[in-house]
């Protein structure tokens, strides 16, 4: 019966069977009054019913010449998109395996081993999100919401400093916008583009992520949203693994919600757990198989002998490949003792 | 603020009783379902059910701050920019001025290797007045292995700060501020934990150690279900402790010999599984944390303790000698390059014998290695050939660059079944004794 999938309450959908309303055309064709008669409501709200069932049923009709359904966008327009929001990692390797970056509108997992360098990526994501339009960067502002308290504010700042003497050395620009830039890339203004949220239970990420749509419609120069961790609280207070996969669910959904509407990138960070299988421990990703399908893209941080690698484990539109990156005093930088060694895999 | 009730947030009197008719009290209850399964309990429109989700979810959520206005608090408020000094001058040099407040600091690392004498050291040191440098507070020492010496914390003061415990009176209100816990049970440490967080604030408590947290569930380890999960709780508890008192949590953890099949490994990576067995590194650490990997993504600074013994030769290789050092490594931090430092134990606790680090590369800083000799030897069919195996290594050794900067000595390992007599320590020292006096 269609009208059980429509999102109204229980006891008017009762009403709505019991009148004989089973199917969506049967709706169509009703008037507010009609309707208002036969379920025995107020005509407000047969209103809202019928808005609710022609809002489910609609094959949108065309919105002029730019789209065929509404919200709907082609193809060329996206690929244009994309060329323009990639937020760099500061590690060329790790850019190209990535296509040019984080890219905005995707939800990106990274996880890795204690120590690997996940919340060193993570704060320079969101100092590299500022980097000016002249420099090849989204000149946006990022929310770091950190459930582990392992956001380190000094190391934030080392990461800045490094961000902008990277830039004054590596760019041209003509003296006169010098100046300009420098005042706006004062170390400490990129501190202050940062928004950090503590999370101290379930309860409030979930508070958190839900609240978010309000934030960033208010900073609307939001383009980066870092989650550190995603795992940790649903790792420790949850018994009923069944309600905290369908909860984990809800917030992959809103994710990608917000970084769809608001183009900015969502990047999560995952710690990583042992699993029996094939007859040996093997690492893998926390929180279960089916989280494993709520990202876009998955990005595992792993040792390879002496140097730290980046794998693509997931992604619809990358080769997966692993490089190497390193993590110096600032920041997130190519390995150092090679620059080309990409490894198709 | 998980907790909060929703009749008292402000919500629609209509919608809040709603709620609180199918006995959706607190904001926890609400947010646990999705907006669909609301809908279904509560009975009412979905437009209804996410306008009063979208209303809870800001209310529960915490205040937004920039990371600038952090940083300015934290100069601001704390004493000594909120780090408490180890007077180890290059182990307080690469970690920012020392252990920092407000996060999880481990010390891992074998049984007698000093990890005691290093809390022992610290939880003096934040009862040091101010003048001092120290935190001139409280601290409240866990000690669940009961290897707290109150004669011993004593001897480190007088011999680190003779200054300061020469005056009468000084040793008695010094020790009076270390208090000691010897909780007998995990739950005991359960209730204790929330007692300590009330009286953090009231009683100027400026550090909290507890020695050790594997040993808590050591006698409470079950074969399938791993140690680390009964810590859950624990670990949330002591971090955001930590964080909302602002002080520095020092935690200890023990050792346990790894697992032969225990790789650390993702999938992806097992193509390389002929590469691995070739992998010198797999034979290298036989010790891992007690604590697995859940517990090691909780602290936020990793120290291993560990010692190395090795032979050590000249450079023109007249003469190999037994050595034995013992090591402190950064295994994980935020802030710091992952260094070592050799120290020693003496009478004034702990002191570093070097306070130039030595950078370690790669995955081997996280190792730990115990007093135990280790012979890299190659073996020859059935039979192998020691003199030949220790001079090429030598010779191997001493052509790595790298090994100009590192420490005067090297590990040699066995590639053979031999690997696990090395543990003989006096069978092994008499081979070493025989090569010496080949050499010479």
């Amino acid at each position: 019966m269609e009208v059980m999938r429509l999102p109204i309450s229980v006891s008017q959908r009762k009403k709505l069977v019991s009148a004989g309303y089973t199917s969506l055309s049967a709706l169509s064709s009703a008037s507010p009054s009609d309707l208002a008669r036969d379920l025995e409501i107020s005509e407000v709200a047969a209103h809202e019913i019928l808005k609710v069932a022609s809002h489910g049923s609609r094959l949108d009709k065309s919105d002029g010449n730019k789209a065929i359904l509404t919200g709907a966008q082609n193809a060329w327009d996206m690929y244009k998109e994309d060329l323009h929001t990639r937020i760099t990692t500061s590690c060329t390797d790790l850019d190209n395996i990535l296509g040019g970056g984080i890219s905005c509108k995707e939800v990106t997992e990274i996880g890795g081993v204690p120590g690997i360098g996940k919340t060193q990526l993570g704060i320079q994501l969101a100092v590299n999100v500022q980097i000016p339009v002249q420099y090849g960067g989204l000149e946006g502002k990022a929310v770091y919401i950190d459930t582990e308290g392992s956001f380190m504010v000094e190391r934030a700042l080392q990461i800045a400093e490094g961000c902008v003497e990277d830039m004054m050395e590596n760019n041209n620009i003509r003296p006169r916008d010098l100046q300009v830039i420098q005042d706006k890339l004062q170390p400490k203004s990129l501190l202050a583009n940062i928004f950090y949220f503590r999370i101290c239970s379930y309860t409030e990420q979930i508070g958190v992520v839900n609240y978010l749509e309000k934030f960033v419609s208010e900073h609307k120069d939001v383009k980066i949203v870092v989650i550190d961790s995603i795992t940790f609280h649903f790792r420790q207070d949850f018994e009923d693994l069944a309600l905290r996969t369908r909860v984990l669910g809800g917030i992959a959904l809103k994710l990608m919600k917000l970084a769809h509407n608001f183009n900015l990138a969502v990047v999560l960070l995952n710690q990583v757990t042992t699993k029996y299988a094939e007859g040996s421990y093997q690492l893998t990703l926390a929180l279960g198989d089916t989280w494993a399908h709520a990202s876009t893209n998955r990005v595992i941080l792993y040792w390879n002998g002496n140097e730290r690698y980046a794998y693509i484990d997931k992604s619809p539109s990358l080769p997966s490949a692993s490089a190497p990156y390193s993590v110096t005093v600032k920041g997130i930088r190519n390995s150092a003792s090679n620059c080309k060694r990409i490894k198709l895999m | 603020m998980a907790n909060r009730l929703i009749v008292e947030m402000g919500l629609p009197k209509s919608i809040a009783n709603i709620f609180a008719a199918r006995n959706i009290k607190t904001a926890k209850d609400a947010l646990s379902l999705t907006e669909f399964e609301l809908m279904e309990l509560l009975d009412v429109g979905l437009a209804d059910v996410i306008s009063a989700v979208a209303y809870i979810s800001e209310m529960v959520c915490p205040p937004c701050e920039t990371a600038l206005l952090l940083l300015e608090q934290r100069l601001q408020n704390e004493q000594l920019a909120g780090h408490l000094p180890t007077r180890l001058i290059g182990l307080d040099k690469v970690l920012c001025g020392g252990i920092p407040f407000g996060v999880l600091t481990e010390l891992v690392g074998p049984a007698g290797i000093g990890k005691t004498q290093f809390c022992l050291k610290l939880a003096l040191l934040a009862s040091l007045p101010q003048s001092y440098g120290g935190l001139d507070g409280r601290v409240i020492y866990i000690d669940v292995e009961s290897k707290f010496s109150s004669r011993r914390i004593i001897e480190i003061g007088s011999k680190s700060f003779p200054d300061v415990f020469c005056r009468e009176g000084v040793a008695q209100e010094m020790a009076g501020r270390i208090v000691v816990l010897r909780p007998s049970s995990l739950s005991d440490f359960t209730e204790s934990l929330q007692q300590i967080k009330v009286s953090l604030i009231q009683h100027q408590v400026k550090l909290l150690i507890v020695d050790s947290m594997a040993a808590l569930v050591s006698g409470e380890y079950k074969q399938d279900t791993p140690g680390q999960h009964l810590l859950g709780w624990h670990i949330s508890f002591m971090k955001s402790m930590a964080e909302f008192s602002r002080i520095p949590v020092i935690v200890t953890n023990q050792v346990r010999s790894q697992i032969r099949d225990e790789v650390g490994r993702f999938s992806f990576q097992e193509q390389h599984r002929a590469e691995i067995a070739k992998d010198l590194t797999r034979f290298d650490s036989h010790l891992v944390a007690a604590l697995g990997i859940h517990w090691a993504h909780a602290v936020s600074i990793r120290l291993v303790l560990e010692a190395i013994s090795g032979l050590i030769g000249s450079k023109m290789l007249r003469a190999l000698d037994l050595i034995s050092r013992r090591f402190i490594k950064i295994a994980k931090s935020p802030l710091s390059p992952p260094l070592q430092f050799p120290f020693e134990i003496n009478s004034s606790g702990i002191s570093l014998l070097d306070d130039d680090g030595v950078e370690v590369l790669g995955p081997k800083i996280h190792a730990i290695h115990c007093q135990e000799l280790q012979l890299l030897l190659p073996w020859k069919g059935d039979h192998w050939d020691p003199i030949q195996g220790i001079q090429e290594q030598v010779e191997l050794l001493h052509r790595q660059p790298s090994l100009k900067t590192g420490p005067p000595f090297w590990r040699l390992q066995w590639l053979s079944p031999f690997h696990y007599l090395t543990h003989d320590y006096n069978g092994v020292y008499k081979i070493f004794k025989k090569i010496q006096i080949v050499f010479k």
